[in-house]
């Protein structure tokens, strides 16, 4: 069942793995890990863990408040994370990069501040039906509390968003807001951000795109996608955990009410009330994900270096070649458009054999994929299918790995045919 | 290991020039630095020709902050509103002459900020302190 491949990749894939400790132990059952679970958290290269422990261990204080010197070292390391992001995803200004917890902390700000501003009965909010939970559920908080509609475009056969429903809803409904993901987490659909982004701003309606799978996979560019918001992850995207990123342009962000009250956030407080302070610290209350900034700002640095371009290329060739494999496994079927379309990844149904045994098996062999709804009921149900297994590849994956994933797929059929 | 507390910035800090609040006014701003607590309120004469003819500062805060002010005061007197306009950072660090940690730019920045979004517009501020940051 092994296969000599031949595949051609942009960068000496052994050498990306020796930055990342965790590749290199064994699993509990005296296996190589072979991590296939990216879309849900990508492994860290040892720069950035050691950016943190350095942060720790040298220049541990608070931010923006101190006097003293370890405040100093510590401020100018967070700020300059900030301006690496910048950078990465070309934002006009620094101002517009809002450290957050995360993708879902972001839309929630977004939902709770820009949405409640604006948001009244008889508006309408477009999802779709392939969003992850987290950006569904803080629109319906809202739409419960405000009384607005929400319309969720639905997908075509081949996994791809009807954008002709999508152009009939902004010519036909009063829509205000259109939130949509950059890349699917489960068939890896590639969404025309800047084509819907075009008609949703001539229908009046702002965007916001989840760029969670997206940033950590392709160079993304927010002023060339037009956007109005961008939320993404840190811990996809070899960062840590705990700290994310929105984007948001800067007049709507001026003109938005803050979301969480606290320190920093502020300008004056007076018992009677308060102002608030400049961007981006307006929405930044409280002490922030310090080490954790700084850890995503070394995670950016690691991708500038090894280049989106070429991370993007590896993980195309990547995942045509695994859509390639598992199409020879009989009674394999995986959802979503074809490799030239899709993000790298890889849901599945394997037969009868439900996803959560399909993982136990592979979790076997040492292989780590995910099974369930992955965050995305409302595209189960769309797909008929109450849970996936899923295998989601990152720059640190090889051909082999694959093979290996492969060859566990055969050898979990053949127990279950046992029977 | 003092600095930042060369004599000229105590002798502009105890004994700010221009004190005070002028009424009537041109132009009347105070701004914060929510930081550390520093304020600064600035009024301002013109004349016809958007000259500044008299100024006055108030407020409370470190001798970075205050002294900033008090040199800053010194150095618009007598300019135009759109001779203010071309004042960047670095004419005040210059102004300031003691080298500033992070922290303490914000300090020393405030009476430019006062000065610039008093007479312009926050928008105006923002591109000036983002100058070279990005």
């Amino acid at each position: 069942m092994t296969q000599v491949n031949e595949i051609a990749l942009p960068y000496d894939v052994e050498k990306v793995r020796a930055d990342f400790p965790i590749l290199h132990q064994q699993h509990h059952t005296g296996v190589p890990i072979i991590y296939l679970d990216n879309a849900a958290s990508s492994q860290k290269p040892l720069k950035v863990i050691e950016a943190m422990d350095d942060y720790y261990r040298r220049y541990n204080a608070n931010v923006h408040r101190g006097i003293h010197k370890l405040s100093e070292e510590a401020t100018s390391a967070y700020e300059k994370a900030r301006i690496k992001i910048k950078r990465f995803i070309n934002a006009p200004s620094r101002r517009e990069i809002i450290f957050t917890r995360g993708t879902t902390e972001s839309i929630n700000l977004v939902a709770q501040t820009w949405g409640r501003a604006n948001l009244k009965t008889g508006d309408v909010v477009v999802s779709t039906v392939m969003e992850h939970h987290s950006n569904i559920v803080p629109w319906q908080i809202l739409a419960a509390e405000k009384g607005f509609t929400i319309r969720y475009v639905p997908l075509l056969e081949d996994g791809t968003l009807d954008l002709d429903y999508l152009a009939q809803v902004l010519r036909d409904e009063p829509v205000k807001f259109v939130t949509v993901t950059h890349v699917s987490n489960v068939l890896g659909t590639i969404n025309p951000i800047e084509v819907i982004v075009q008609q949703a701003h001539a229908a009046g309606a702002l965007v916001l795109a989840d760029g969670a799978q997206s940033v950590p996979h392709m160079p993304v560019d927010v002023q060339a996608l037009g956007v109005d918001f961008f939320a993404f992850s840190g811990h996809k995207m070899v960062g840590p955990t705990g700290i994310g990123v929105l984007y948001g342009k800067r007049e709507l962000l001026e003109a938005m009410p803050p979301w969480m009250g606290g320190g920093d956030m502020i300008s004056q407080v007076r018992l009677e009330g308060s102002t608030w302070n400049d961007l981006p610290y307006k929405f930044e209350a409280g002490t922030p994900a310090i080490a954790e900034a700084i850890g995503l700002g070394y995670a950016v640095d690691y991708l500038t270096e090894l280049g989106m371009d070429k991370i993007h290329a590896h993980e195309q060739a990547m995942t045509a070649y695994a859509l390639e494999r598992l199409s020879e496994v009989p009674g394999l079927t995986v959802y979503g458009p074809d490799a030239a379309q899709k993000g790298a990844v890889a849901a599945f149904k394997f037969g009868d054999i439900h996803a959560h045994d399909v993982a136990q098996m592979l979790d076997a062999e040492g292989i780590a994929v995910r099974a369930g709804h992955h965050c995305a009921m409302p595209l189960h149900d769309h797909l008929g299918a109450n849970a996936t297994a899923r295998a989601s590849f990152y720059l640190y994956n090889t051909p082999s790995e694959v093979d290996a994933l492969i060859e566990a797929l055969y050898k979990a059929k053949q127990a279950f045919s046992r029977q | 290991m003092y600095d930042m507390y060369r004599e000229v910035i105590l002798d502009h800090a105890q004994h700010p020039r221009y004190p005070g609040v002028l009424n009537p006014a041109d132009v009347d701003h105070e701004e914060h630095n929510p930081l550390c607590g520093d304020r600064l309120r600035l009024t301002l004469r013109l004349d016809e020709n958007q000259r500044v003819m008299d100024l006055a500062w108030e407020g409370e805060g470190c001798a970075i902050s205050q002294a900033s002010a008090s040199m800053l005061g010194e150095e618009i007197m007598g300019k135009t509103l759109d001779e203010i306009r071309h004042i960047t950072k670095d004419d005040i660090f210059e102004l300031v002459g003691v080298p500033l940690t992070i922290n303490r730019v914000k300090c020393a920045l405030l009476s430019l900020k006062t000065l610039i979004i008093g007479t312009s517009s926050l928008t105006e501020w923002q591109t000036i302190e983002d100058k070279d940051d990005e």
